[in-house]
């Protein structure tokens, strides 16, 4: 933010005024009207309070010169409406009076005026008061528009961070969070909240649920936040495992996040059809299960908090515990367990039990919980963001209405069913590896990312044997000695730099079937082929070579050769339950 | 890819393959066991740092069985991610070597 705050001007020698004088003798104001104008000051002048107070609503003057006894309205009355009229702004009025004895000159001050010049008037007393309030009058001003711009600034900054907050609060609160299994309570101690809660439901049904506490609190904290939800959210649609997604946030946090800022975390990996919960804690408190509306246990913290440890030693091992149906899943930041009660004592696990202990309904616990807090607090002011999340054990199909519109089991979200042919030639099989960029595109099927490793190896074995054994004419039965083994890569190297003519044919064809799909994998070499009539009945592994087959063969419905054998199709059959 | 060999104190040779073990790897795999001077007392094949496994690559691995002198050699393979363990599991290699 630019300050445009001004420093206090340095005054000028002479200001020049606009100054009313009121005084109901003539020939004291005329006296008065002479010296003030000889000093350079622009003069209006008044003979009653009244028109005082009626000079001050046309002109507004800088500064006025009162008589304290007037007809019709005096002097004080007039400082007093003056005031008033002047609002927030110091409008500096002098007294003039022949009065002497204390009391009165008093009562000039207590009426609103500024300072006192007693009659005669001392032309030198005078022109130094001018000056001084002339002072006053400007340092005034100076302070009420710095104050102005104080305020103008803090409700920019207000407005600016509630509109952050709303772009915030749309990419860290969206996913499942308000699915009917869960729920949660963040209390941000600032706008922004330095704790998180996000929910996503996975491809293969099952849930992620996320709760993360980045030191300190409000706009820092928030920051961290971003890409924490960026990452979760488009990891978990894409069905990557939980270690996947702690290993990315980790390494993200680690690398954006100065050092002594980091997320206290908990992930947790709900499946619905397994009944169990995974989980994986680093730094936040205890979780805690509430199971079968009797008993409760807890787990505690193994990990160090992510965005501390770089990505080699970080680990990612998770407990995975069965959950019945309605079992409860308590996980929360330290801010509420710290809360304090008036005796500095903290609320703490024992404070949790506590309100286990007189909790007869489990639908009541989250609430009691919270209240029990408040409580405990007598209702004051929270030190720290306050996060606390319940997820309970359901059917799948009780979140299947609230599923239903983002249902991704219908595998809305990615192509399902389509087909493709992608031949490769002898400039693109020397230089490019295909391997990558096929996987790639099967990913962008939804469901099918946690068997990427499988299709990984599907894809590279029949690619090396297309590609050796078609389009190279490499004899696995080298591979049958040590020897042999290096002069098959050395052999492989030569015949593929002068690779003339050949090429090697994917065809990968996808289509959904009920709970899952069906990958059909062809590929293709214009090589000779083989007969293949004996390697369909027992495939030959001998010496270093001829493990590809049966590693494929372990993944796959099925594995056939076609053609002349320079053909083979493997169907690889998934579902979103394996 | 890259390959570290290093001899421990206990006599043993520890391979360190970082990345895709796959046939691109063959000749420094194979250097990394045959320049060792001296007879090592074991092997142990660190996958800490590999994120892939071809079958040419357990082919290397049979070699390097084999090398070592086949049903007498001492191979321990440690440090396997999921997928990895997966492949060398399917292949039943957990046979022939000692998988950690």
């Amino acid at each position: 933010m630019e300050s445009n705050l001004k420093p206090i001007s340095s005054e000028p020698e002479e200001e020049i005024l606009r100054i009313l004088i009121a005084d109901d003798n003539d020939s004291d104001r005329l006296i008065l009207q002479t010296i003030v104008r000889k000093e350079g000051h622009t003069v209006y002048t008044a003979c009653d309070g009244q028109e005082a107070i009626d000079a001050f609503k046309k002109l507004s003057p800088d500064l006025i010169l009162l008589d304290a006894l007037m007809p019709n309205v005096d002097g004080f009355q007039a400082a007093r409406e003056i005031r008033e009229l002047a609002g927030e702004n110091l409008v500096p009025i002098i007294f003039l009076t022949s009065l002497k004895d204390a009391a009165s000159l008093a009562d000039c001050l207590d009426a609103g005026g500024h300072d006192f010049l007693s009659k005669p008037y001392n032309r030198i007393i005078l022109k130094a008061k001018i000056q001084a309030f002339a002072r006053m009058r400007r340092l005034h001003e100076t302070v009420q528009a710095q104050r102005d711009e104080i305020v103008k600034h803090n409700d920019h900054l207000v407005h600016e961070q509630q509109l952050a907050k709303v772009v915030f609060d749309n990419i860290a609160h969206s996913g499942c969070v308000d699915a009917p299994n869960i729920k949660y309570l963040l209390s941000p101690m600032a706008v922004f909240n330095g704790d998180l809660v996000l929910a996503a439901r996975k491809p293969s049904g099952g849930m992620y649920v996320f709760l993360g506490d980045f030191t300190g609190h409000g706009l820092p904290a928030a920051i961290g936040a971003m890409p924490v939800s960026e990452i979760f959210y488009g990891m978990a649609n894409k069905g990557f495992s939980l270690q996947d997604i702690l290993q990315e946030i980790n390494t993200k946090l680690k690398r954006i996040l100065p050092v002594g800022v980091f997320c206290c975390a908990c992930l947790v990996d709900f499946s619905f059809r397994n009944e169990t919960a995974e989980f994986w804690l680093g730094g936040l408190p205890d979780v805690f299960v509430y199971r079968d509306g009797s008993a409760i246990e807890h787990f505690a913290s193994q990990h160090l908090p992510l965005g501390v440890l770089a990505g080699d030693k970080f680990s990612t091992e998770t407990r995975l515990i069965p959950m019945a149906r309605d079992d409860r899943f308590y996980m929360w930041s330290d801010g509420i367990l710290e809360e304090v009660n008036e005796k500095e004592e903290m609320f703490g696990e024992d404070g949790v039990l506590k309100v286990f202990d007189r909790n007869s309904d489990p639908r009541l616990f989250f609430g009691e919980l919270i209240a029990a807090v408040a409580e405990y607090t007598n209702h004051a002011e929270q030190d720290d963001d306050h996060t606390i999340v319940e997820a309970i054990m359901v059917a799948e199909e009780e979140l299947g209405e609230y599923f239903s519109d983002q249902d991704s089991r219908s595998l809305i979200g990615g192509p399902p069913d389509w087909s493709l042919s992608y031949r490769l030639r002898p400039l693109t099989l020397k230089e490019f590896n295909p391997l990558p960029l096929l996987t790639h595109l099967l990913m962008e099927v939804p469901g099918l990312r946690p068997h990427s490793g499988k299709i990984y190896t599907i894809l590279a074995e029949l690619y090396s044997n297309a590609l050796e054994h078609g389009v190279l004419g490499l004899e696995s039965d080298l591979k049958s000695t040590p020897a042999g083994f290096a002069e098959y890569y050395l052999q492989r190297t030569s015949r593929l730099d002068g690779l003339a003519e050949g090429a090697v044919i994917f065809h990968l064809d996808h289509k959904p079937i009920e709970n899952g799909g069906r990958l059909t994998i062809q590929v293709e070499d214009t090589g000779p082929g083989f007969d293949h009539g004996e390697k369909d009945d027992g495939h030959k592994t001998a010496g270093y070579c001829g493990r590809g087959i049966p590693l494929i063969s372990s993944m796959c419905e099925s594995v056939r050769y076609l053609g002349n054998g320079n053909q083979v199709e493997v169907v690889f059959a998934w579902s979103f339950d394996s | 890819m890259a390959i570290w060999s290093s001899e421990g104190s206990a006599g043993e040779l520890t391979i360190k393959i970082q990345g895709r073990f796959d046939f691109s790897a063959h000749q420094e795999f194979r250097d990394a066991y045959e320049k060792s001077s001296d007879d090592p007392k074991g092997y142990v094949v660190d996958m800490k740092e590999t994120t892939y496994l071809d079958s040419s690559a357990l082919g290397m691995l049979l070699l390097l069985r084999d090398h070592a002198g086949g049903d007498n050699s001492s191979i321990a393979i440690i440090n396997c991610n999921p997928d990895v363990k997966k492949i060398l599991t399917i292949s039943n290699f957990e046979q022939l070597f000692e998988i950690k």
